[in-house]
């Protein structure tokens, strides 16, 4: 069993903590199938670095997972990986959590190259990265049907880091709710990601890997996403929360 | 943020993204830091054809860093299997022929991921607009007009 990275450090009164669903995403990752995927997607002997992109890290868990057992998912130890969250605070925690994950698998294994972490950003989905530019896409989004999204008009003095950190109770609500409300169906901030993942992935490689929750419609969803054309595959590669034949949540796989 | 990090992000408004001058963006008033990572000498062979080398001068000019070579190296220029000197000594004559990363490979990796913007300002080349960097994190967060 791979180890989880440590997250002792971060503030979940502002970040998102490790739940569920994260873990769902790193025992899919790290599955036997999906690491067959990878490997076969991206083999080490093919040269070009692959890039690993996680969208709303959070807490960092799930990226740092990635970062530190590289050899272990992809086979290689050469991969470049990057950070968003609209989160100032996720992204400050995001940047600890993976430098710590990469120092304690560096001092296990000395001899070892170590994976790179390029950065953490502070970004509205994956909008300032280049078109085409992305390998691997990671995206556990906020899910939960409610009504109506956060209001973004209040986020840049939320999202301020000041001297005191901003702990008010609003600022953190603020921010939680960026982490869960997903508005109609939880679905809202997934398809406008959906709608970027065709321009995003490296065109005929790059591969998205997207948690729903019951609610989201997941049949629905991939039922859009194969009517993307250009060979646009989709399918469930993980569950979890069985229950009276429904899983609660699942990890899809978006490829071509 | 790392001079590699730069040659993937553009800047974040819709309006901008079909634009040449958009990318790399510009960096000003930065403040530049040198933070030691562990040299993976197969990274920094296999990021180069991901890289827009183009791009990477550019950056490395408005920051009067070194000059980069014109066009990017090719494998072969970051391998050596000649000693280096202070090994000399040391080496076995097993060992005098492993490849090693040579002086390049070791300037490239400095370049790319120990040099980083600890502050300062973004600039996209087609609308103007600044992301600020603070503590190393870029702000890519648009005000709600120009989304």
């Amino acid at each position: 069993m791979l180890p989880t990275p440590s997250t002792d450090h971060v503030t979940f009164e502002n970040v998102y903590e490790p739940a569920e669903d994260s873990f769902l995403l790193l025992d899919t990752l790290s599955s036997r199938s999906e690491r067959e995927f990878l490997r076969a997607r991206f083999p080490a002997t093919a040269g070009a670095s692959p890039v690993v992109l996680e969208i709303g890290t959070g807490s960092g868990v799930v990226l740092a997972f990635v970062a530190a057992n590289a050899l272990h998912i992809l086979g290689r130890s050469d991969i470049m990986t990057v950070a968003t969250d609209i989160n100032s605070f996720a992204c400050h925690a995001t940047k600890k959590t993976l430098q710590l994950a990469l120092a304690s698998n560096a001092s296990e294994n000395p001899s070892a190259p170590v994976p790179i972490f390029l950065d953490s950003i502070n970004s509205d989905l994956a909008s300032p990265l280049r078109a085409g530019s992305l390998d691997v896409l990671i995206f556990n989004p906020p899910y939960v049907p409610t009504e109506g999204l956060p209001d973004l008009s209040k986020h840049d003095k939320f999202n301020a880091v000041t001297e005191h950190g901003a702990d008010s109770f609003d600022c953190n609500s603020h921010m939680l709710a960026l982490s869960y409300a997903g508005g109609v169906d939880g679905m809202e901030v997934t398809n406008r990601l959906l709608g970027q993942i065709p321009t995003l992935l490296r065109k005929g490689e790059g591969v998205a890997y997207i948690l729903l929750c019951a609610q989201n419609r997941p049949d629905h969803v991939k039922s859009l996403v194969r009517q993307w054309g250009s060979g646009w595959k989709v399918e469930t590669v993980g569950s979890s929360g069985k229950k009276a034949g429904w899983e609660r949540l699942q990890v899809i796989r978006i490829w071509q | 943020m790392k001079i590699l990090t730069l040659n993937f992000v553009t800047c974040a408004r819709k309006a901008c993204k079909a634009s040449p001058a958009a990318f790399p963006l510009r960096p000003r008033e930065a403040e530049l830091e040198i933070v030691e990572q562990d040299i993976n000498p197969l990274f920094v062979r296999n990021v180069l054809p991901r890289l827009e080398w183009d791009a990477l001068r550019e950056v490395c000019g408005e920051l009067g860093l070194q000059q980069l070579p014109s066009t990017a190296p090719s494998p072969d220029d970051l391998f050596t299997t000649t000693p280096a000197a202070a090994d000399t000594a040391m080496a076995d004559a097993a060992d005098a022929h492993e490849p090693r990363p040579s002086q390049l490979l070791r300037d490239l990796h400095t370049l790319l991921l120990e040099t980083t913007m600890r502050s300062g300002k973004l600039v996209c080349g087609n609308c103007g607009h600044e992301y600020a960097v603070k503590e190393g994190i870029a702000n890519f967060l648009l005000p709600s007009h120009l989304v």
